[in-house]
């Protein structure tokens, strides 16, 4: 068959799986985005418009007092510091230059968090687009702060109540709007997920986390970190992370999925680790399903990482080991946002404090191994604004009568044994 | 043994001078045994070629009333047995009998194990809106051979955005008929019907022998005529369902889904071609 659909596999993964109405619009992104990256003018634009205007590149901070607390020496790629404040804007800002380039007035785009919506509609408001987001209803009220930028960017938000009202519902409705429109609509796909050409595509807007990262920590130490670390929930900021290492044998790499109420309780997102091989959204990936085929809801604290489904390549690199996935609880992930915000003055998204808590049990068993030279490189994807709606609830911060002197939320090295 | 192709179906509709009439219903909706009751009155009613589907938790190519429809079956808790039963049930009237499906759940049963056990339901093949000839890692050409072993139709997509090579690649891997969507959308019944439709058809036609159904949007005769004009099929889903979805109860329903059926086989006879 023809060239482009067997591009983006990987190993047993990705692929194409879609509606014969969208291959021709998925054939015309990919050749378009080849040729786009193969322009320097094309480039120099992206990295101008990451630059000057989204704040890029992020910094590499020390984070000293973590890392005492750790024993190892803790780096994280501040992400959350970006404009609207996760590393969102990387793959939103490129694809919406496509879009340009392609001609098209129209973006829509699938939100769980509400972080890839906001950066949608904040391109929409930089090139003058029209801007439609879809969003589980289950979302946008634990996200409220999200729906209420994306409407004073101009964008409309479509809650879906379909399904279980969360992203993976957002996405098929999202490509249900595209199959009508694909003609004048680009669809801005928010993650590492879904058929080719999106996980490369996605990969390589964001892959500069990595790049950054890499370059910043051999400038500074002199050498890489032993191992890196990002959550994953479809997978953007992970392999963007990710990619520049790949090749660096020494370098460790782990993901970690969202454990909701633990892996052995039945709710979670925990889809590599859980989940078996199948088809979803249009990629062969790793899917939380019953034996039938149907996908099973997921379950998570992070609306983020609240998606039965996986990036492809992510899916390719667990199987062939040269990645590691772990799952992390709410509980724990809840802990580590409380220990950053009090620790190092950063309260992270809980899509990133998946993270940090992950990275933080296994640089304790490094720290053990290598001593205090070992380094870990966490990504900071995003910053926890949009989730204090949710840490007002798990921590009792809204009740009058649990207003203390004592701040909240033990950090677990005190619990620990 | 797997059931007669479609190509059956479309071959005695020629020699009648008219399109052949296939209706698409969903395996378990709202039950699994008022499902099979609802399919034997379309056959009873004129259907030529059924289309069970195979409800699927993400339908992504569906509208809101097949989502319904699905989301009641799997509620009620339908599984691929379930869908295989109602296929055994239909294809027993002698009427050619494929089923309709993403295609995760095919995935996850197995491919060679599904399409033997399609088989021995007396099934005649599979429409598969989200895998094309060319899906890969593992998809269509799995398919192809398996459909291969087991003597059933595959039944491909091709849209008014497909390109002229990849409707030439698309029906040289189709057997039985080609499912042209006559609009670019999803399901759901509509009030007029597409003008994207026959030049699509046409651009089939020059390529392949294969009959070419039309399908997304007609619920009335009128529409079944002026379709059955320029197309060898004329497919209707949505409407069916909403019948049944609409019927104050089951008896209503199925003497409403008669009526209905009817009014279709009657616009593809006054369509003479
Ligand atoms: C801050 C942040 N991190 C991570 C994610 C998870 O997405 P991905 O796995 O694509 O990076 C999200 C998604 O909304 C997010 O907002």
């Amino acid at each position: 068959m023809s060239e482009q659909t067997q591009a983006g596999v990987f190993g047993d993964f990705g692929g194409r799986f879609m509606p014969e109405a969208l291959i021709a619009a998925l054939d015309g992104l990919d050749v378009a985005w080849q040729e786009a990256m193969g322009d320097a003018a094309f480039v120099d634009e992206f990295e101008t418009i990451l630059r000057d205007y989204a704040g890029m590149p992020s910094p590499l901070y020390e984070a000293t007092r973590l890392s005492e607390q750790v024993g190892a020496r803790i780096l994280l790629k501040r992400e959350d510091l970006n404009h609207t404040g996760a590393h969102k804007i990387r793959n939103v800002m490129g694809q919406a230059l496509l879009t340009k380039r392609m001609g098209k007035k129209r973006v829509i785009a699938e939100t769980g968090a509400g972080q890839h919506g906001v950066a949608s509609a904040t391109a929409a408001a930089y090139f003058g687009l029209d801007c439609t987001v879809y969003m589980g209803a289950v979302d946008t009220r634990r996200q409220a702060l999200n729906v209420a930028r994306m409407h004073l960017l101009g964008a409309t938000v479509v809650p879906v109540e379909s399904g279980s009202a969360t992203l993976k519902d957002a996405i098929n409705e999202a490509l249900r709007d595209w199959v009508a429109t694909v003609d004048h609509t680009a669809y801005l796909f928010g993650t590492a997920a879904g058929p080719h050409p999106f996980p490369s595509m996605v990969r390589d807007f964001c892959r500069g986390i990595g790049d950054e990262a890499r370059a910043q920590c051999l400038e500074r130490y002199g050498v890489l970190p032993d191992a890196i670390a990002a959550c994953v929930g479809g997978g953007s900021n992970a392999i963007g992370l990710f990619t520049a290492f790949l090749e660096d044998p020494d370098v460790a790499v782990w993901g970690f999925e969202a454990g909701g109420d633990g892996v052995e309780t039945g709710r979670h997102a925990a889809t590599i680790g859980a989940g078996r091989p199948g088809v979803l959204h249009g990629a062969r990936t790793y899917v939380l399903q019953d034996d039938d085929g149907q996908t099973i809801e997921s379950h998570s604290i992070s609306a983020g990482l609240d998606y039965p489904g996986v990036g492809p390549e992510h899916a390719h690199l667990a199987a062939s080991g040269r990645a590691i996935y772990e799952s992390v609880t709410d509980t724990e992930a809840m802990d580590a946002l409380a220990l950053l915000a009090r620790s190092e003055g950063i309260i992270p998204a809980i899509e990133s404090a998946h993270a940090i808590a992950g990275a933080l049990r296994k640089a304790r068993e490094l720290a053990a191994e290598k001593g205090p030279e070992a380094t870990v490189l966490i990504n900071l994807s995003g910053r926890g604004d949009k989730d204090m709606g949710t840490a007002i609830e798990w921590f009792g911060l809204g009740d009058p009568d649990r207003v203390t002197a004592e701040p909240v939320g033990e950090p677990p090295e005190e619990s620990a044994p | 043994m797997s059931g007669p192709s479609t190509r059956t179906a479309f071959d005695r509709a020629a020699s009648e001078g008219r399109a052949a009439l296939m209706g698409y219903y969903p395996a378990g909706f709202p039950d699994v045994e008022t499902g099979i009751a609802a399919i034997k009155v379309m056959v009873e009613s004129g259907v030529d070629v059924v289309e069970i589907g195979l409800p699927y938790s993400d339908p992504v190519m569906d509208g809101p009333t097949i989502q319904a429809a699905a989301q009641q079956a799997l509620e009620g808790g339908v599984r691929i047995a379930d869908v295989l039963r109602t296929v055994e049930a239909v294809a027993a009237t002698g009427v050619p009998t494929v089923v309709m499906t993403y295609w995760n759940p095919i995935d996850r049963y197995g491919v060679a194990r599904f399409a033997a056990d399609l088989a021995s339901a007396g099934g005649s093949g599979l429409i598969t809106p989200d895998l094309t000839p060319d899906s890969a890692p593992g998809g269509g050409q799995a398919w192809i051979a398996a459909a291969e072993e087991h003597d059933l139709d595959r039944i491909f997509l091709v849209s008014p955005s497909s390109t002229d090579e990849r409707i030439a690649m698309t029906t040289a891997a189709s057997r039985g008929f080609v499912y042209a969507t006559a609009v670019m959308g999803v399901t759901g019944a509509r009030d007029q019907t597409s003008d994207l439709a026959e030049p699509l058809v046409r651009r089939t036609k020059a390529v392949t022998d294969l009959p070419v159904g039309v399908g997304l949007g007609v619920s009335n005769g009128d529409q079944a005529a002026e379709i059955g004009r320029f197309a060898d099929g004329v497919i209707v889903g949505s409407a069916f369902v909403r019948t049944m979805l609409e019927g104050a109860d089951t008896t209503a329903g199925l003497r409403a889904l008669g009526t209905l059926t009817a009014d279709l086989a009657d616009g593809v006879r006054r369509a003479r071609r």
